[in-house]
């Protein structure tokens, strides 16, 4: 099934490097005066380095009636400093034979360069400058916002299965800003101005609240120096307050439907689940790793196996798990039935497995391929200086120190079958489950109004 | 072990258009039975990347039988030998390693990455090369796999880019069987003697290009492939029917109810090889194909926020491929968007770039080549590109100086010879 959300990032847990050689220093770790913390890995497998600027700051510390704020000043990013000017910040990546993106998430906002490994201190400058320097130009910006518009339409409006998992999420949580799309409501964007995105801007970017991860063929001294003279004058300033605005316990299961043009019907249940906290004293979040390596991990893990191959009651089934947010966790099980069968069948399926498990738990075999194919991830994982950078950072946008990575990937080797089967019997339960129904429309209707009520179009 | 939900990217990253290039040292041999082998020994990570690329594309598809490709390709790994499905996925995944690949219209490939430790190098290969050599194509496993396939293929038919992608390979290519699409009618009507019949033709040691990266000497190297080319019977290579013919453009228009319109234009221009390549290219870059710092970007995103992605490139296969230009805007809009498009793209081919572009391109194409061969999958890529298409084994090592040299009037040459403006089709699907 093909989807418009990105996918390119690893599982959490087969993204955690394993340090097997040096695990004594690499990688490497300063702290400016003004709080910015730059962690360096050196990997000098290949001429080249990867910088990434992660900022703690996400579509989660949004506010109503802003949402998409966030990801509206990632895109303003691009447009401009006194010193460089809109759109000079990727002809300069582009001209040091760079490739440069940035992509915010519900928890962050990340900034990147891939470089050859001698224009990494031109890069670490440009990133440094728009750290405190940005411009909000009105007239910048209203080009922008328009932009922001056609890619929620492109993602979100024309895809079914994304706009499922939105209304999905707007059910599930209620009080806590997860409920908010990461791209914002249209009618929010539709009304946001340069103020709110220079506001957003005044308010985070700041060094105190970010950090720089630097992997490839680099000498951690040199880009702590470099670190120090082009990060190291910006000034921090004291970051407002963060309420937790917790997710009430949901008491209760929940259904929604969507009705959107498509041939297939889908099917997305999720469960509030637990994410990592403490990684020497947290169980859970481990066992449920593991536990979804074992329903589909792979090929013949039991999902595949049961539903799509032996009963063939779905086309697919996909289970989404990620122990390490900032906010709360959901288990996420979306699919899709075969023609001839309904939603009802395939969660009635879906059901039955959970069941299974939660009644006769795994076996040792399922347990050992899932730790074999952990430890393969270690190696294979090493082969992308980019992947690198991606589990520093977002390990750490969890509120996780990166150094607790491999003791993360030690739990999840002592993940037990009693673990699994436990946790199997603490999470699915209804009480706390959001089940989302894609309703297919036919095609040969009158042309969707392109927005919901409100809309200017 | 899935992020459902993870990031919103700022901006549309482009998939294609990029040739596969580097300055590695890649050895090339032939197995007895013909087979063409290349291999870059990378010894830093206990690991080995292999690839096995047959040419058995949906090009390849026999009339009435569009989809027989990608089904066969689909069905390759679902039982072999004495493995079943099962077993195959299981003993897999008990190694650590991961069976890929898939087909396209040239190719089909099976890759494999495996660890090089001692006890799953050995299973791991042996896994691959029962999966090429025989397949059991079961009945019950074809008929459904089959079965999803045409699930897939109707929802397709709703989705505006995928109806947008069809009817403009067909517009491109209207007697050429890269405009033979597979549909849910034409893949119901295959068989699993079809399957087999496809496999024994085309699934052939002559047919075939082994490529390895990893941590292997190359005694090693020419055992495995040897192995591998071994198990498959010597048959022959493929044969490439004839090109296309250029054919006039035409406008299409779908209805469709998506809030944004689906615009594609383009025309068949080159194949691999082409020694137009380097000129188109280099010009593309600053066309459509530099990412942000291309023209179409900055005028149809930046200046005028008519689109999130908006892109051109040339996608060179076995025959000519298209060039093409992409973007999605709301549907209101699809007109002028398509209008200022085409006076780019017009402008472009009369006058090529500025010298001031034509070095930015330069200097990214050439500067960014490191970053083109920085893990052994990337490696992986280049070279069974070079190998399966039959491109000089010093590519890598005058790609560089090959860039360098293209000039103003090349680019404006290259450019007025394959982009012609009577042959431009566009395709648009719900645009107002």
């Amino acid at each position: 099934m093909k989807t418009q959300r990105i996918r390119h990032l690893l599982p959490l847990f087969c993204f955690f490097s394993a340090l097997t050689v040096n695990v004594q220093a690499n990688p490497y770790e300063t702290t400016l005066k003004n709080g910015l913390r730059v962690i360096v890995k050196e990997d000098r497998r290949a001429p080249t380095a990867v910088q990434m600027v992660w900022y703690r700051i996400g579509s989660m510390d949004e506010v109503d009636g802003q949402s998409g704020v966030a990801h509206v000043l990632e895109h303003m990013m691009f447009k401009g400093t006194p010193s460089v000017g809109p759109g000079e910040f990727n002809k300069r990546v582009a001209a040091a034979g760079g490739r440069d993106n940035a992509f915010t998430s519900r928890d962050y906002t990340a900034y990147f360069q891939q470089v050859p490994k001698e224009k990494l201190p031109e890069m670490m400058a440009l990133e440094a400058d728009r750290m405190r320097h940005l411009n909000v130009d009105a007239r910048e910006f209203a080009q922008e916002i328009k932009v922001v518009m056609e890619e929620r339409r492109m993602r979100t409006d024309d895809n079914p299965q994304a706009k499922l998992f939105e209304q999905m999420n707007a059910a599930a949580f209620q009080a806590h800003p997860y409920r908010r799309p990461i791209i914002g409501w249209m009618n929010d964007l539709e009304n946001m101005s340069a103020a709110d995105a220079k506001a957003w801007y005044e308010t985070w970017y700041m060094p105190n609240n970010a950090y720089v991860v630097i992997t490839g063929d680099v000498d951690h001294q040199a880009v702590f120096a470099l670190a120090e003279q082009h990060y190291g004058v910006l000034e921090s300033r004291p970051l407002p307050p963060r309420r937790p605005q917790s997710e009430p316990a949901q008491e209760g299961i929940r259904r929604i439907s969507v009705k959107a043009p498509a041939e297939l019907p889908a099917l997305i249940m999720g469960w509030k689940a637990p994410v990592l906290r403490d990684i020497e004293r947290d169980r859970d979040p481990y066992a449920l790793d593991m536990l979804t390596a074992v329903l589909d991990g792979h090929d013949a893990a039991r999902f595949n196996k049961k539903l799509v191959r032996e009963d063939k009651v779905a086309l697919s089934v996909d289970i989404g798990y990620d122990g390490s947010a900032r906010g709360p966790g959901m288990l996420y099980i979306t699919g899709t039935p075969s023609e001839g069968r309904s939603i009802a069948d395939l969660e009635a399926a879906i059901r039955a497995e959970i069941a299974r498990i939660q009644q006769d738990g795994v076996s040792p075999a399922e347990l050992k391929r899932a730790r074999a194919q952990l430890l393969a991830q270690q190696i294979y994982k090493k082969d992308s200086m980019f992947g690198q950078a991606m589990e520093i950072g977002q390990t750490e946008a969890a509120n996780l120190p990166w150094q607790g990575i491999d003791k993360m990937l030690e739990k999840l080797q002592q993940v037990s079958a009693e673990d699994i089967q436990a946790a199997a019997r603490k999470y699915f339960t209804d009480d706390t489950l959001t089940v989302g129904v894609l309703d297919p429309q036919p095609l040969a209707q009158a042309p969707r109004r392109p927005a919901q009520a409100g809309s200017r179009d | 072990m899935k992020r459902l939900l993870t990031v919103v990217f700022a901006f549309f990253t482009l998939l294609a258009g990029q040739p596969a290039v580097a300055g590695v040292a890649i050895e090339h041999w032939q197995t007895a039975g013909g087979t063409r082998v290349y291999f870059v020994a990378s010894r830093a990570l206990p690991m080995l990347d292999v690839q096995v690329d047959f040419a058995a594309g949906s090009m390849f598809d026999p009339p009435g039988k569009s989809g027989l490709a990608a089904l066969t390709r689909g069905t390759l790994d679902l039982g072999a030998g004495d493995l079943d499905e099962t077993a195959i996925a299981e003993q897999l995944a008990d190694l650590g390693a991961q069976l890929g690949g898939g087909a396209d219209t040239d190719r089909a490939s099976v890759s494999l990455r495996t660890l090089t430790a001692a006890d799953k190098l050995a299973p791991a290969l042996a896994i691959l090369g029962r999966v090429l050599a025989s397949p059991r194509f079961a009945d019950e496993i074809f008929a459904r796999e089959q079965t999803r396939t045409v699930s897939a293929l109707k929802e397709a038919q709703t989705r505006p880019d995928s109806i947008a992608g069809k009817a403009f390979w067909e517009a491109l290519y209207p007697k050429h069987p890269y405009g033979r699409q597979a549909s849910p009618e034409s893949v119901a009507g295959l068989s699993r003697a079809d399957a087999r019949a496809f496999h024994a033709q085309y699934y052939v040691a002559a047919n075939a290009t082994i490529t390895l990266v990893g941590d292997l000497d190359r005694a090693s190297a020419e055992r495995i492939a040897g192995e591998l080319a071994a198990a498959l019977p010597t048959g022959s290579a493929a044969v490439l029917p004839a090109p296309p013919v250029a054919v006039k453009g035409s406008q299409k228009n779908i209805a469709h109810p998506a809030s944004q319109a689906h615009v594609q234009i383009g025309l068949p221009a080159i194949e691999r090889g082409h020694p137009d390549f380097f000129p188109l290219v280099v010009g593309n870059y600053t066309l459509g194909g530099g990412g942000f710092v291309s023209r179409l970007m900055k005028e149809v995103r930046d200046k005028r926020g008519y689109a999130y992605s908006v892109y051109s490139y040339f996608a060179p296969l076995k025959q000519p491929g298209p060039f093409q230009i992409g973007l999605q805007t709301k549907r209101s809009q699809a007109r002028d968007a398509i209008k200022l498009a085409r006076g780019i793209l017009d402008d472009f081919v009369k006058n090529g770039p500025s010298a001031e572009e034509l070095a930015a391109a330069k200097a990214n194409l050439t500067g960014s080549f490191p970053l083109r061969l920085d893990s052994n999958r990337k490696l992986l890529d280049n070279a069974a590109v070079i190998g399966f298409y039959g491109l000089p084994l010093d590519y890598l090592d005058t790609y560089q100086a090959r860039v360098a040299a293209v000039t103003v009037d090349d680019v404006k040459k290259a450019f007025s010879r394959h982009i012609r403006g009577d042959y431009l089709t566009t395709v648009t699907v719900a645009g107002e």
